[in-house]
């Protein structure tokens, strides 16, 4: 049975709020690399001040396009998902930004920090888990 | 150790405020999509990042002073506010694994924020 009549999704088809859980869980990832980005890049801006540093400032121009990369990628996430649920999943850049910092700037990691991640990555795993019924 | 000022405790909860509102013109602004890709450009995704961007100019300011301890988990207001414009506006239903994920990524960020 083939048809070539495209389907409109429902609202919140459950399949595709599962795919857009993990695009925002990506989105998060961008927006945490964005923000590592433009920490270098103000270091940057103030080795090279004036406007001829800030247009080669590579890293802040990189940090801000990922920005918008990952706005876009939410909006389109938002389309076959809740809020409600899409919404806390952005928690997750907490995660990733440690995560990049420790890999990239070996910053330290307390004990606390790691409990509470935890806590962040569990509880949007409950988020998920609940939108699949 | 220091305080944290009654001003950055009002920037924070105000950027969480309209990053949430900023959030909801982003979810109407998904409802074009359908049209076709290039439809992601309309005023409710304009509204949307102008109010994200504000957001993020409030909450800069904000946790420039005072502890993260108190301001972390003012940031993640955000989220309750969120789920509070979802059911308004987008009638989604409170679930309790909507609220228990909640709780449980709020309680995360109050540790995030004392180990921060």
């Amino acid at each position: 049975m083939s048809s070539s009549v495209v389907v409109p999704k429902p609202a919140h088809d459950p399949q595709a709020q599962r795919r857009a859980i993990y695009l925002v869980a990506f989105a998060t990832f961008l927006g945490a690399a964005a923000q590592i980005l433009m920490k270098s890049g103000t270091n940057y801006a103030l080795q090279h001040p004036g406007l001829m540093g800030l247009l080669t400032d590579i890293p802040l121009i990189a940090g801000y396009a990922l920005y918008g990369v990952m706005t876009v990628l939410i909006v389109v996430a938002f389309k076959d998902g809740e809020l409600s649920v899409l919404y806390p999943i952005i928690a997750l850049s907490y995660v990733w930004v440690t995560a990049l910092s420790f890999v990239i700037f070996h910053d330290s990691l307390k004990a606390v920090k790691l409990i509470g991640l935890a806590l962040i990555i569990s509880g949007v795993g409950v988020i998920g888990r609940g939108s699949k019924s | 150790m220091t305080s944290t000022p009654f001003s950055s405790i009002l920037l924070v909860f105000l950027g969480s405020l309209i990053g949430s509102i900023g959030m909801v013109f982003l979810k109407k602004a998904s409802a074009n999509l359908h049209k076709g890709f290039i439809h992601i450009i309309n005023l409710n995704a304009f509204i949307g990042v102008v109010l994200f961007l504000l957001s993020s100019v409030f909450y800069l300011k904000g946790i420039s002073q005072g502890q993260l301890s108190v301001l972390y988990p003012m940031v993640s207001m955000s989220y309750v506010w969120a789920l509070l414009w979802a059911k308004l506006f987008f009638h989604e239903r409170f679930t309790t694994q909507k609220l228990l994920g909640l709780g449980l990524v709020l309680v995360g960020v109050v540790f995030v924020g004392f180990g921060s």
